[in-house]
């Protein structure tokens, strides 16, 4: 499976994951066209049918939009995209935190030792 | 409108043992369905019945409105779990015999996926490996226009590499409007193309859901749920 699909979670929310990510880090970029439902459907070797969904969704969240004849494209709102950047971002800190501090660690050694890893 | 398969009250019984009992199955237009079961439990009968090739003991089958018969055939393009090709004529040889059957046979689309695979199409068929024959066989059945496509045990025979192979040419091929039904037990090779699941026991229907329901709901996996409900079920 070409997207390393988790198996015991929903696959839309995946998709949706997935896709949010290529946005964010600008393997589409603001404005671009991305590829019809069938080739990404192929891409990810899942159901046409739920990457359809979770195209409809991620147009919802206005983070697509699709022209009548043309195909599907990535907004252009910047701002919007940053945001989204934050919010990803924000999720994995957090999920970082919460694994540090089982481990005992106290906000200074984890400030340190991030510190003392970046600079590598 | 009835949807494009329904089934009421199917039953069907091998001298006395039933192999499906009661069976009720409403399926519409474009969908990917999986037919899971253990073996026995009915997955080969119900294909059979529907494609014509097996009498039920009670109950209809209607495709798109019709009895099974000449019409329901002309729209269903049927894979079965063993080969029934001439073995003596070539590929080539073979698309025209199809071209002949079925009207809805696009010859083209069977060329280019057949140049896709890298599979030459004057090789005759009986000098081809059995991964390749399924192939073949599975690209014969994908290139007609049909509404309703049922495989049974469609990836079985083959390596794991040529099972993503078949499988990106089942989504590739899709027609939106046209529903599959693939019968297997390879469940976690094909989970992330299907939409629904029918899980069959002893003849009748265990579950009908979606596999992100069943994500959703169970935390676990289509393939993690099948072992767990078919070992419950056999205590």
């Amino acid at each position: 499976m070409s997207w390393n699909l988790d198996n015991d979670r929903p696959i839309f929310v995946q998709i949706v994951e997935h896709l949010q990510c290529d946005i964010v880090s600008g393997v589409y970029a603001p404005g671009q066209k991305i590829p019809s439902v069938r080739e990404l459907a192929t891409e990810a070797s899942v159901n046409p049918n739920t990457m359809q969904r979770a195209l409809s969704e991620l147009e919802r969240d206005g983070l697509m939009h699709s022209e009548r004849t043309s195909g599907r494209f990535i907004t252009e709102d910047i701002t919007m995209i940053d945001k989204l950047k934050e919010e990803l971002a924000t999720k994995r800190i957090e999920d970082f935190l919460k694994q540090m501090e089982r481990l005992g660690l106290s906000p200074r050694e984890i400030k340190d030792l991030i510190a003392k890893k970046v600079k590598e | 409108m009835s949807n494009l398969l329904s089934i009421q009250g199917l039953t069907k019984v091998y001298s006395s043992t039933p192999a499906l009992y009661n069976v009720d199955l409403e399926i519409g237009s474009g969908h990917i369905i999986g037919l899971l079961g253990p073996n026995g439990s009915g997955k080969t009968t119900i294909i059979k019945i529907i494609c014509g090739l097996l009498q039920p003991t009670a109950g209809k089958v209607l495709v798109d409105g019709h009895e099974v018969g000449v019409e329901s055939k002309k729209i269903i393009s049927y894979l079965p779990d063993h080969t029934y090709l001439n073995d003596n004529m070539t590929i080539h040889e073979t698309i025209l015999y199809f071209m002949d059957f079925y009207e809805d046979f696009d010859a083209d689309r069977a060329y280019a996926m057949l140049e896709k695979l890298n599979i030459n199409p004057d090789a005759k068929m009986k000098t081809l490996s059995k991964g390749t024959k399924e192939k073949v066989q599975l690209i014969l059945v994908m290139s007609r226009r049909a509404r309703l496509y049922i495989l049974d045990e469609p990836i079985a025979g083959v390596d794991p590499a040529a099972r993503d192979y078949i499988l990106n040419t089942i989504i590739s091929n899709y027609d939106p409007e046209a529903t599959i039904i693939i019968s297997t037990h390879l469940i976690s090779d094909v989970e992330n193309v299907l939409d629904d699941v029918i899980f069959l026991q002893n003849g009748q229907i265990a579950l009908h859901s979606s596999v992100d329901d069943i994500r959703q709901n169970e935390g676990k996996s289509v393939d993690a749920l099948f072992r767990e409900v078919y070992r419950c079920l056999e205590n």
